[in-house]
């Protein structure tokens, strides 16, 4: 029988959820589960709701799933938030001085959710406190674990004769996730090892939170009983690290060579650029350091702009932002099109319009980023479906920027970004760098944007001997000085242009899509789905259903030769993606005269899961759905 | 060979009107750089978009004509990817002040080595003469409907409290002077800024060539009235010598005071100079300490095709 868990804690932003959500997922990636947890937070600082779900088995997982199995939580949202998510053999560790709170009490309960929560509790008669909805939870099977957080810390302070620990709120995380270990009986001694490491640099703030750690997960083991599931660990994987969702794209940027990066903060992009600068002197074979200068701008309009003057001395530079940000930056895209500046730009998506749901996931930017800039210029648009994908993919996009001298737009997404994931460890050799036409050395006279018959010039940097240049964003002639000549028009547009085929025609084509089968039914989907697509996929071939799937990584130029050689064989198509229009599906029906026949789509700005996904499509194959399949789960 | 003044000069055809103050500029510039004797290849003009716009086109060195008020984003990029270029922005005063007005505040935060040059003429002159930020409140130029309904920003007083480094203002039909001033710009270690007053002949027809020259307060006599004169002909010092506070205070609000001197006697030279605040490149080598020997630019990031950074520290922290 395989473990299949997932264990979800929630508490108001500040409370330390995350470190939490960590702790608990590195004992249970040390004892040899795979991980895939996903954190969901408001546009808030302190206060408001946020919760970590982690899902681990002793499977390969990509996705979370509908059904929480424990929910730990020491404040009483997360209670009415979550507790109808709980199976029906699961259990609810939670803070016993909270059952009398009624909804009332907790202010940031917003109208519309209590609305409905409240329907549910009168048509079950039970009132509007925690102790109702645990009734309801328990009437379905689920198993209660109170316990209180107070008493635990009192106890606790007494036996080791600290009275600082008590009333110490801020440790209701490390009891949390210490009372659920006990309760699956995860061995201890990884609960141990992993506090020290997340405050390594704090040795006194461990030792207490050490104390409080072993003390809650003994008292769990004494005290909680019959829970279902038992996780005592499994075999490691050989070379597995658990990776947060910045972090493909940042060390893809060290090893990469990318030496500059400027942003302006917005999430969920800034992580990146933080891990960058923390990481910013770099270790360099057989010579002296390296670094990376990281710039924090006024807005992003400078961020592009620094990034763009840093490429023109032939440096690899990138800047990393979300979809408003990316919004002010298209003048200069247009700007590194015209004048074939080799950049890259990390667009982590967020849900919009406007400010949309800032903390929250979406992918609502394919078209506007396809078509991002005035007047019409080669670019690349490219969107890795993991975040051990978006490492490699990171070391493709500076090729591809310097080879065809483009600028690359490498979508990620909030649902990648604030994932925390067990992957195979990264392997920099595995990545190579091809920087395209760059000069070492110039000799006679140069023109920068020569004429030649790839399209594609040799490149001069700022700075080198005898490489003088011009660069303007007017229309321009070889040397790069201002022309409005009809006939160099033609020839200079046609150049920039001619790059879009010739990307087309030498990306290799598992760069450009992947196939993972294709049956009568087929999905075609792009960016972070993957992962939920995977596993819905697998559930239903273990049924017997076989269904196809086609990730489209290259968006822009459409591979429409590829895919449609790949789908030849598909029946009926099914596009998922986590936006209101299926915009891939448009792009797709531009380029492939083929209709889609079903979208599944989300845009409550929550991930997909797997379970919704085969939900729907189970509808499909049993022409049960919808045209147009909405998933909604996810507080 | 040495290089002469001819060297720094394009044969791009330059379409200024007739009598366009910017020629003064990009003369000043090129004697500047002839006179430093710097390498065509180790400077890099950036400027943004306007007639001023073009000036990048008319020098021989790197010239990189950017996007409107954005110039100052793209220098500072290049500078401190390539710290060994000799970088010189320029840009009108709608490209600064107007929608660049940002940059140039965040800029002067930064006090990175180089020099912004603002061609200051009162008017967006491309766009057929709309008012620009520094034409006055109630003043009425060639081709407004109506008279200036906003007030005007002060470049001088909002480049030092914005944090520039060398602040001063030369005057285009004065050369010799401008050319000074830009060699004293490039070589300040820091941020330098020029607030170059420029007549646009063919908009401007308030501050005109005629006007600087106090022509209209001659009236009968036969004196001359320059309404232009130079503070280095004054007691007035602008330099902080000192780190002390108080010397800092003084030299900046004798430098604002000064900035508002306006009417019929207009300073130009150096309002302030301070070269004990650090630049940038020095807060960086403070926490990357080989920075200026190995800057972005020139590292060597790959061995024939394949990676040489080495994050095998970082990957096994990770390890589970």
């Amino acid at each position: 029988m395989s473990t299949d868990f997932t264990w979800l804690i929630g508490g108001p932003q500040g409370s330390g959820v995350e470190s939490g959500a960590n702790i608990f997922s590195k004992v249970c990636a040390q004892m040899g589960y795979q991980v895939f947890g996903k954190r969901e937070f408001y546009s808030n600082i302190k206060g408001e709701h946020s919760y970590f779900t982690v899902r681990i088995s002793d499977q390969n997982i990509h996705s979370n799933v509908n059904d929480v199995n424990l929910m730990v939580s020491f404040d009483a949202e997360t209670i009415f938030r979550h507790f109808d998510e709980i199976s029906s053999d699961g259990g609810i560790i939670y803070d016993s001085e909270l059952e009398k709170t009624d909804t009332d009490r907790v202010r940031t309960l917003d109208g519309p959710f209590k609305e409905r929560l409240h329907k549910l509790l009168e048509s079950k008669n039970k009132p509007f406190t925690i102790a109702g909805v645990l009734e309801v939870a328990e009437e379905k099977g689920v198993k209660l674990y109170p316990v209180s957080f107070k008493s635990l810390l009192e106890t606790l302070s007494e036996e080791v004769d600290n009275p600082r620990l008590r009333g110490l709120v801020r440790m209701y995380n490390v009891l949390g996730v210490s009372l659920s270990l006990g309760l699956i009986k995860m061995p201890s001694n990884s609960l141990v090892d992993s506090i020290d490491d997340i405050f390594s640099k704090k040795p006194k703030v461990a030792e207490i939170n050490k104390q409080a750690a072993s003390f809650s997960y003994n008292y769990a083991s004494d005290n909680f009983k019959n829970f279902h599931y038992n996780l005592i660990g499994t075999e490691k994987q050989p070379d597995t690290i658990l990776v947060q969702g910045h972090f493909g794209c940042s060390l893809g940027k060290m090893v990469s060579g990318c030496r500059f990066q400027s942003y302006y903060p917005i999430t969920p992009a800034s992580d990146e650029s933080v891990y960058l600068e923390s990481n910013e002197i770099l270790e360099i074979e057989n010579d002296r350091p390296g670094s990376t200068i990281v710039v924090q701008t006024e807005d992003e309009i400078s961020a592009i702009g620094m990034m763009i003057g840093a490429a023109l001395t032939g440096t690899r530079s990138s800047t990393s932002t979300s979809g408003p940000g990316f919004a002010l930056m298209t003048e200069a895209l247009g700007w590194a099109g015209i004048n074939e500046v080799p950049v890259v730009i990390t667009l982590y998506q967020r849900s919009g319009p406007s400010t949309g749901l800032p903390t929250r996931h979406g992918q609502d930017d394919l078209l506007f980023t396809v078509f991002a800039g005035c007047g019409d210029f080669p670019k690349i648009v490219y969107a890795s479906g993991d975040i051990e994908e978006s490492f490699y993919d990171t070391g493709n996009c500076f090729n591809y920027a310097d080879k065809y001298q483009i600028p690359v737009i490498h979508m990620m997404d909030k649902f990648l970004s604030s994932s925390v994931v067990t992957c195979q460890k990264f392997n920099p050799k595995k990545i190579s760098i091809d920087r395209g036409k760059l000069l070492d050395k110039v000799e006679g006279e140069y023109k920068r944007f020569a004429f030649t018959d790839d399209g594609i010039s040799p490149r001069s940097k700022l700075g080198m001997d005898n490489g003088v240049f011009w660069n303007t964003g007017d229309e321009s002639d070889e040397y790069g000085h201002i022309t409005e000549d009809p006939q160099v028009r033609i020839k200079m547009m046609d150049k920039r242009m001619s790059r879009l085929d010739l990307a087309l025609e030498s990306i290799p084509t598992d760069q450009q899509a992947v196939s993972f089968e294709v049956h009568d039914f087929t999905i075609i989907s792009w960016g972070s789905t993957k992962g939920p697509i995977l596993d819905a996929q697998s559930m239903l071939k273990k049924e017997g259903i076989d269904i196809g799937f086609v990730q489209i990584k290259l968006l822009h130029p459409f591979p429409t030769e590829y895919v449609k050689s790949l789908l030849k064989d598909a029946k009926v198509l099914i596009d998922i993606e986590a936006n209101h229009s299926g915009q891939l599906g448009k792009i797709f029906k531009q380029n492939i005269t083929r209709d889609i026949d079903y979208h599944i789509l989300k845009y409550t700005g929550r991930g997909m899961t797997s379970t919704e996904i085969y939900d729907s499509l189970k509808r499909i194959v049993q022409n049960k759905a919808e045209k147009r399949e909405i998933l909604s789960h996810g507080a | 060979m040495a290089l002469k003044l001819a060297d720094y000069k394009t044969d791009v055809h330059n379409d200024w009107c007739p009598g366009c103050g910017d020629f003064g500029i990009v003369n000043a510039l090129q004697m500047a750089l002839a006179e430093m004797g710097i390498e065509r290849d180790k400077a890099t003009i950036f400027s943004g978009i306007g007639c001023s716009g073009k000036t990048s086109h008319f020098i021989n060195t790197y010239g990189v004509h950017t996007l409107h008020g954005r110039v100052l984003t793209f220098a500072q990029g290049g500078k401190l990817a390539n710290p060994d270029m000799t970088v010189v922005a320029v840009g009108g005063d709608g490209d600064g002040l107007g929608i660049g007005a940002g940059h140039f505040v965040a800029a002067g935060r930064r006090n990175i080595d180089m020099t912004y040059i603002i061609f200051d003429n009162g008017v967006y002159g491309l766009t057929k003469g709309q008012a620009s930020p520094t034409l006055k409140l109630g003043e009425q130029t060639k081709s407004l409907p109506s008279p200036n309904t906003n007030s005007n920003v002060n470049p001088i007083g909002l480049a030092v409290a914005s944090g520039f480094t060398f602040v001063a203002r030369g005057y285009s039909y004065d050369v010799r002077h401008l050319k000074d001033l830009i060699v004293k710009a490039v070589k300040h270690k820091g941020l330098s800024f020029l607030d170059v007053l420029q007549p646009c002949p063919t908009y401007n027809d308030v501050n005109t060539r005629d006007w600087y020259a106090g022509v209209d307060l001659a009236e009968e006599s036969m004196e001359r009235h320059s309404r232009i004169y130079k503070l280095e002909d004054t007691k007035f010092d602008p330099t902080v010598n000192y780190a002390g506070e108080v010397e800092v205070n003084e030299k900046l609000s004798q430098a604002l005071v000064k900035s508002l001197e306006w009417g019929d006697k207009i300073p130009t030279g150096v309002f302030y100079q301070n070269e004990l605040v650090s630049p940038f490149s020095t807060r960086l080598t403070d926490k990357i300490p080989n920075y200026l020997e190995n800057p972005p630019a020139k590292q060597i990031i790959s061995d024939t095709g394949s990676p040489n950074t080495d994050i095998s520290k970082i990957l096994d922290s990770l390890n589970v």
